[in-house]
């Protein structure tokens, strides 16, 4: 077995194990669960929310500062932390919902932008750590893990009991939003939420308060990016401001309109396909550039990886657009129907 | 099998007597009328310093079918827009069917039995034909956030909603379009599917704002027939129209606005006649006309 490119062919099954790691992984998990809230506010009631980072900000550091400065067992801090997405859903919804879709859009993503900034300024120190964030406050989180010590998996795709437990929590997690979204779609609740979508002055002139049902889509697709940003600190027994760039927002996007907006297991599947092609390129560069495949050797600098990865990553979901514009579980049908 | 648009409805008694009260009352913009469902009281709506609604009092008769017409940019959709809540007007009030309505949100309005359809149609395009008469059903306990999770709750009340679709469906020739999206229907079919929806909401007051505009002239005489017999069925229909055809062979009452102002109002042979109308609407437009 060839080891770290050592060997003298492109390793080509260690290249597709490096993918699965990642995309089955919890960063994966907690990227699907913040696009199954995107999914409920884009793609079923057309909100064009570009501050999902935010809402993961709240309920993470609601979650750590619970911990942290009040002392609060693990579940209550899980509480306090999603009272907060609550709170952020009516607090930038109750104002811009009623004026024309791109005003949310505008003040989401400068929402999201100002609490992070917020998080990490010196004023805040006190609270939130600032730059340094908040360290191991969900220590109990890992206690409750059943699962022995140990490795878990076939081959080199392998977890250790650690990442499995918070794999099966995020995609569990994962699991149960589908299906709640699923059983919200199909009743008369998501019938209201996909007119709005569609026009909302027709479902007004049906008499719906399309004002309402609005604001409850926000707000519960931000509890559900809330739970994500739960999970993502979790993971890390960290929290930092650095978690919460507009980046975020903008993967998650990419991994649901890859996967197939308002579709049911669109996030999910998107978040995968994403996570695959970020750690899948970067194992294939790492490979070409140590064998010198194509002369790719020649051209890029290990340094390169990086930023090169997320390139391919970008030509691949061009390619994907090209051809499948409404992602891999959409309907094309639907989509030439979008006026 | 027999064309079921064609099959009459009954005609209502009051629908037959309010049709002929309207034969006593005078023609002159303004005019008060023997039962009116709605009744609008100095409304008046700028946009800039353009003044494109001036209503000083205005009466809808019940249960009849009442024609708005005006030459192009006479504010007859801006009306409809501040009647039914889509626009708020700077000054004025009116009341439908006893209640004030002047400052009541859009929704609520249809609520309370005042339903408008749309000059540019608003088939929900990507809902199913069915999907978007359910919408418009309504009470309906599963909209609620959390009453949408117990099915039982919401399930009756969703079969009852959908056979009453289905019948109106089948009334408008739309049924074999049930399971398709709005969408891929033509223009005439997304108008019928306009006001088989707005019936659905089982409205007293149907406001329909052009509803023959851009549909094939083939479908323009079926049309015309549901609209009748939406009156027989015991509604009151109000609706903008530019056909002059149309509507002088449905209407049983006329008002005419130009430049914001009602200038006349009338049974369709007495409007015709106006020499205000002719010369504000009909004279403009006498050469277009071709028949």
């Amino acid at each position: 077995m060839p080891e770290n490119g050592s060997g003298r062919h492109v390793d080509w099954g260690r290249i597709f194990s490096d993918a699965l790691l990642v995309g089955l992984g919890s960063t994966a998990a907690v990227y699907a669960l913040t696009a199954v809230g995107l999914n409920l506010q884009f793609g079923y009631a057309g909100l064009m929310n570009y501050g999902q980072a935010g809402f993961l900000l709240v309920s993470a550091y609601g979650t750590a500062i619970a911990v942290d400065s009040w002392n609060a067992p693990l579940p209550v801090a899980f509480l306090v932390g999603l009272a907060a997405a609550v709170g952020l859903g009516l607090l930038l919804g109750i104002p811009t919902l009623r004026l024309r879709a791109d005003y949310l859009a505008i003040v989401t993503i400068s929402a999201a932008e100002i609490l992070r900034i917020v998080a990490n300024s010196r004023a805040a120190q006190g609270v939130t750590g600032g730059p340094q964030g908040i360290k191991q406050f969900a220590g109990a989180f890992f206690d409750w893990n059943p699962i022995p010590s140990g490795r878990y998996g076939v081959g080199t795709v392998a977890f250790s009991h650690r990442d499995l437990w918070v794999m099966s929590v995020g995609w569990g997690l994962v699991a149960i939003f589908s299906l709640v979204v699923r059983i919200l779609m199909r009743s008369p609740w998501g019938r209201v939420v996909r007119a709005v979508r569609e026009d909302e002055d027709a479902a007004r002139s049906l008499g719906k308060n399309t004002f309402v049902y609005k604001l409850q889509a926000l707000t519960f697709g931000g509890v559900i990016g809330g739970l994500a940003g739960i999970l993502l600190v979790l993971d890390n027994q960290f929290v930092e401001p650095k978690n919460f760039e507009s980046a975020l927002t903008f993967f998650a996007y990419t991994a649901l309109i890859m996967g197939g907006s308002g579709r049911i297991l669109g996030p999910a599947l998107g978040s995968v396909m994403f996570w695959c092609a970020v750690a899948g390129f970067q194992s294939f560069l790492r490979e070409a550039i140590a064998h010198n495949l194509l002369g790719i050797g020649s051209v890029l600098d290990p340094a390169d990886v990086g930023p090169t990865r997320f390139a391919l990553v970008g030509l691949a979901i061009m390619v994907l657009m090209v051809s499948r514009p409404q992602g891999v579980l959409g309907s094309r049908t639907e989509v030439m129907l979008d006026e | 099998m027999s064309d079921p648009a064609s099959v009459p409805v009954a005609v209502a008694p009051d629908v037959r007597s309010a049709r002929e009260a309207l034969e006593a009352v005078a023609t002159e913009p303004g005019v008060a009328k023997p039962d009116p469902i709605l009744v609008v009281d100095g409304v008046r709506r700028s946009f800039g310093g353009l003044l494109a609604v001036d209503v000083s009092h205005l009466e809808i008769q019940r249960h009849v079918i009442t024609a708005l017409i005006g030459p192009n940019g006479a504010g007859k959709t801006t009306l409809f827009n501040l009647l039914t809540g889509f626009d708020r007007p700077d000054a004025g009030a009116w009341m439908f069917d006893g209640r004030r309505l002047a400052g009541v949100p859009a929704h609520r309005v249809a609520r309370l039995g005042m339903v408008r359809t749309f000059q540019l149609t608003k088939a929900l395009a990507r809902l199913t034909v069915l999907d978007n008469m359910l919408l418009a059903a309504a009470g309906q306990r599963g909209e609620h956030l959390l009453g949408a999770f117990v099915r039982r709750r919401w399930q009756e009340q969703e079969r009852d909603n959908k056979r009453r679709a289905l019948e109106l469906l089948v009334d408008f020739g739309l049924d074999a379009k049930r399971d398709d999206p709005a969408g891929t229907l033509s223009g005439g079919q997304r108008k019928l599917l306009e006001m088989a929806r707005a019936l659905m909401v089982e409205p007293q007051l149907v406001m329909l704002d052009e509803p023959m505009a851009g549909v094939n002239p083939a479908l323009v005489e079926a049309l015309l027939d549901h609209v009748r017999r939406v009156r027989d069925s015991g509604r009151s229909v109000v609706f903008v129209e530019h056909d002059m055809d149309v509507v002088m062979s449905i209407s049983d009452w006329i008002i005419c606005m130009a430049e914001g102002r009602l200038i006349a109002e009338g049974p369709p042979e007495a409007v015709a006649a106006d020499p205000a109308v002719i010369d504000a609407y009909l004279g403009s437009r006498h050469g277009e006309r071709g028949g």
